[in-house]
């Protein structure tokens, strides 16, 4: 663009003048080394951190690797191991599906639910925002999961709750079919986040629309499933997505709950917790390298139905 | 907890319209306030907890304690091998590195995608978008390895320095955002005036965006105070344990004699994400409605 010149007039002070650029390299360098310059921390960490060690699990999902001995080749037979048998992946798989249709839409519910209250000319809407985001915020945290190990003990505090009105609550964490739930209201809890990616839909809908849907006396629930509804589509899709791939992903909540173990009977042991037990448990590297890459399997494939699928709802008006 | 908000919302949403009828904003105000109430009682509970006599936690479903005693808090601190001070400032410092490392590395090559042309640079872009889709997962056992043969596991190392390489790209993205919005008219005057791009980006792109680096800052040092995976993975010597590895290994060590002390702790270790959530609040949720973040 410009053309590079020796004389600095600037801004602020200490000004150096740069040696002049002479010959064809210099020229170049001048055009896009700058570039490259800035670029230069994120290329090393992209190749030396990304894509190095991407290769890297590649090759070694597809060997024996107990980080001591040099990796030894096996061909597909972890994979084969994998889907043919591991009961324990089987769990997982299983677990981790449930976590998913459990979690995501009840979350997603209230999050537009508690969205659309606010949405409009409710007093003290950034208290309430405030207050419904908190949780998202906080939720991530190991003192959040002790918490919510204690709430769902048998002796906890939602027991005692219950026993105010005469129910007697099981043992929630250490019972094999409700454990999973406890961890399914931990994520409903934090529907903070996309509560808020919700308002910030909402307020692009132009609120003419509905005068002229009341004027043609469209009710309000009418109202709510021909425009809101429709218009935020590509709202619910994004964070659908974004909520369904961080359910595949969840670690912290399970691993402190079930004390690392993912019990009782695995019926908290969620995919990335069986890839941890695999690799820094039993050091079966090789392994987890396998179980890392079917995961990415997964959420590919999930992301690019979720993709195709969006065709018929997803209402871009553009 | 979740039939409670159900049954507080019974009355179905009436339609954002810019008006509501009285009857209906009690209904909506209600509803709101029950489920505050009810989002917020598991936290009150705890900080109430962490100040009740040992004895008194689990006699009562209230959030008033019957009398202040912080007899958790000492007993909490100082109830591992190692305290809890330790503990904090292992966080801290990793947490501010993250800090530094990514507003420096990613704004670095963020300026680059933003405004520089080189030979390259779409395709660039559309790599460090591509490894935004990637999880973790599949990097995490070869670079444990890299950094087991480097040495550094046991040190912050592992959970610092790929931060100073730009590797949380979701930031770099954040910052391409905003650097676009800046009207190129300053960097051509600047260019003028025989400014190189480093005096650009450091005079002009820098001060203009501090919006955007205070929400990466703020962010960063959530998310890594709150990071359990990563020290879980390097950190095994428990000098070196951050807060959470500290709460973890205080529940198993403790597991149920010491209620108060866990409390205690893990209402301190919640303070600095408050602190940041009452100050910052805006800058948070703008972040969010922004970007899309998922936390």
């Amino acid at each position: 663009m410009a053309a590079v010149q020796d004389t600095a007039v600037v801004v602020g002070a200490g000004a150096k003048g740069r040696p002049a650029a002479q010959g064809r390299w210099a020229s170049t360098w001048a055009k896009h080394g700058a570039g490259y310059m800035f670029l230069l921390p994120w290329l090393i960490g992209f190749f030396g951190l990304t894509l190095g060690p991407a290769i890297a699990s590649l090759y070694l999902s597809f060997t024996s690797f107990d980080l001591i001995r040099a990796p030894e080749w096996v061909g597909t037979a972890n994979y084969v191991r994998i889907a043919t048998a591991d009961p324990k992946f089987a769990a997982a798989m299983r677990v981790t599906f449930l976590y998913v249709v459990l979690s995501v839409p009840f979350k997603l519910s209230f999050a537009l639910l508690v969205a659309i209250l606010l949405d409009r000319g409710v007093r003290g809407l950034t208290f309430y925002r405030a207050i419904f985001y908190l949780p998202s915020l906080l939720g991530g945290s190991v003192a959040i999961a002790v918490l919510w190990r204690q709430l769902f003990a048998g002796d906890g505090l939602i027991n005692s709750l219950l026993a105010q009105f005469g129910i007697e609550g099981p043992s929630w964490i250490s019972h094999p079919n409700y454990a999973i739930w406890t961890l399914v209201v931990l994520s409903v809890w934090q529907f903070g986040s996309p509560m808020i990616i919700f308002l910030a839909g909402l307020r692009q809908i132009p609120t003419d629309m509905y005068e002229a849907a009341s004027l043609d006396g469209a009710s309000k629930f009418r109202q709510f499933y021909k425009i809101t509804l429709p218009l935020l589509t590509p709202v619910i899709f994004f964070n659908a997505v974004v909520q369904t791939i961080d359910a595949f992903k969840a670690f912290t909540p399970a691993f402190i709950i079930s004390g690392g173990t993912g019990g009782p009977i695995n019926s908290t042991l969620f995919y990335t917790l069986y890839l941890y037990q695999e690799a820094f448990g039993n050091f079966r590297m090789g392994y987890a390298s396998a179980l890392a890459w079917i995961l990415v399997l997964i959420i590919a494939l999930f992301t690019a139905f979720s993709f195709l699928t969006s065709r018929y709802w997803v209402h871009y008006d553009d | 907890m979740t039939d409670a908000i159900m049954s507080s919302v019974t009355a179905p949403p009436s339609a954002p319209l810019g008006r509501r009828g009285p009857l209906g904003s009690v209904l909506v105000h209600a509803g709101l306030i029950a489920a505050s109430i009810a989002m917020l009682y598991p936290l009150l509970w705890m900080i109430s907890a962490s100040v009740r006599p040992e004895d008194e936690i689990f006699a009562s479903t209230s959030l008033w304690p019957s009398s202040i005693d912080v007899a958790s808090y000492l007993r909490g601190w100082f109830g591992l091998d190692v305290s809890f001070g330790r503990f904090f400032w292992n966080s801290l410092v990793v947490a501010v590195l993250t800090v530094i490392g990514n507003v420096v590395a990613c704004s670095l090559a963020a300026y680059a995608f933003a405004r520089l042309r080189f030979a390259g640079r779409n395709f660039w872009f559309a790599i460090m978008l591509g490894t935004l889709m990637i999880p973790y997962h599949v990097t995490l056992i070869p670079q444990y390895v890299l950094f087991l043969n480097l040495g550094w596991v046991n040190t912050f190392l592992p959970l610092v320095v790929p931060k100073f390489l730009a590797s949380d790209a979701f930031f770099i993205f954040l910052m391409v955002q905003f650097f676009r919005g800046i009207p190129r008219e300053l960097d051509e005057a600047a260019m003028m005036d025989g400014c190189g791009p480093w005096r650009i980006y450091w005079k002009i792109m820098l001060p203009l965006s501090l919006p955007v680096l205070a929400t990466a800052a703020i962010f960063s040092f959530i998310w890594t105070w709150d990071d359990f995976f990563g020290p879980l993975i390097y950190l095994n010597d428990m000098n070196t344990y951050t807060i959470q590895l500290g709460l973890r290994t205080f529940v198993d060590s403790s597991s149920t004699s010491d209620w108060g002390g866990l409390f205690a702790m893990s209402t301190l270790s919640l303070v600095p994400v408050f602190f940041f959530f009452l100050f910052f609040q805006r800058l948070l949720i703008e972040g969010i409605a922004t970007t899309g973040m998922k936390r």
